[in-house]
């Protein structure tokens, strides 16, 4: 159906209303703060590429090492740490 | 006040505007959640990775959208890519290739509803109050009065009225309708 056919009556609306609940406010929060976890993870990356065992380090336990920056380890930050640390 | 253009919230994003980027975190939580967890009906664990994902490659990858005003069907097009990944990647019984069809179709309804929320917040504050309490939060008249400190007994009209004035919002843009709901109302 083209936009231009489309009735809403109150039983449609409130099907449509309810298929877009709230998602978890932790993981709004979370997507929120990626700015600053990506600068965090920046820092994180620019001291591995100077200091050989803090490289090391941070591969052995990337979770801590972003938790000691106040950045919650999220798989997706864990991820993204790791890989680049690695590159 | 009216909220700011996809395009608008873009062009902010990409000028480090943590405002913007909370609003549009905020914007599209909901659509990214309900793809993943309606469409390709992900348990909550897998929905919560998919949707950290898709942020992320929306905040690496902002700046390689051609066309700002297109965020909402790029998102989309990330988190079904990003759903699709983990699917595989979790190896699940179902094959991806038998999906599609009623993807696509609970795609259609998850725009429409997108449509409708973006009309919905145009709407007064305590018109969206009242709707996203009662439909998408799924609180009750009792809950929903002592959250806006209105009598319980006045929910169930304010939902109608509000409900009313989204209708017309929705069918205001869509001349068909206006003129067919004219007709009915005289």
């Amino acid at each position: 159906m083209s936009n231009g056919e489309r009735r809403y009556d109150e039983e449609r609306l409130g099907e449509l209303l309810r298929a877009l609940p709230p998602a978890p406010s932790g993981w709004v929060q979370a997507a929120q703060e990626l700015p600053r976890a990506r600068a965090e993870i920046d820092g994180l990356v620019e001291r591995a590429r100077a200091d050989a065992a803090f490289r090391a380090a941070l591969l052995a336990d990337a979770e801590a090492a972003l938790a000691a920056e106040g950045v919650e380890p999220r798989r997706a930050l864990v991820d993204l740490l790791r890989r680049r640390v690695a590159e | 006040m009216e909220a700011r253009s996809d395009a608008a919230l873009v062009t902010a994003c990409l000028a480090h505007e943590q405002a913007a980027w909370d609003e549009l975190v905020e914007r599209f939580s909901r659509y990214v959640l309900a793809i993943a967890t309606q469409a390709f009906r992900l348990p909550a664990q897998d929905a919560e990775d998919v949707f950290q994902d898709v942020f992320l490659r929306i905040y690496d990858r902002l700046d390689t959208l051609r066309e700002p005003s297109a965020l909402r069907p790029w998102i989309a097009q990330l988190t079904r890519r990003e759903c699709i990944d983990h699917m595989r990647a979790g190896s699940r019984e179902t094959p991806v290739e038998e999906l599609p069809e009623e993807v696509e179709s609970e795609l259609d309804l998850l725009d429409e509803a997108f449509d409708v929320r973006v009309e919905l917040a145009a709407l007064s504050q305590e018109c969206q109050d009242v709707l996203d309490r009662f439909f998408c939060r799924d609180e009750s008249y009792r809950t929903i009065g002592a959250a806006l400190d209105l009598p319980a007994g006045t929910i169930a009209s304010r939902i109608s009225r509000c409900l009313g004035r989204l209708r017309e919002r929705l069918e205001g843009r869509n001349p068909v309708a206006a003129a067919s709901s004219d007709r009915r109302d005289r």
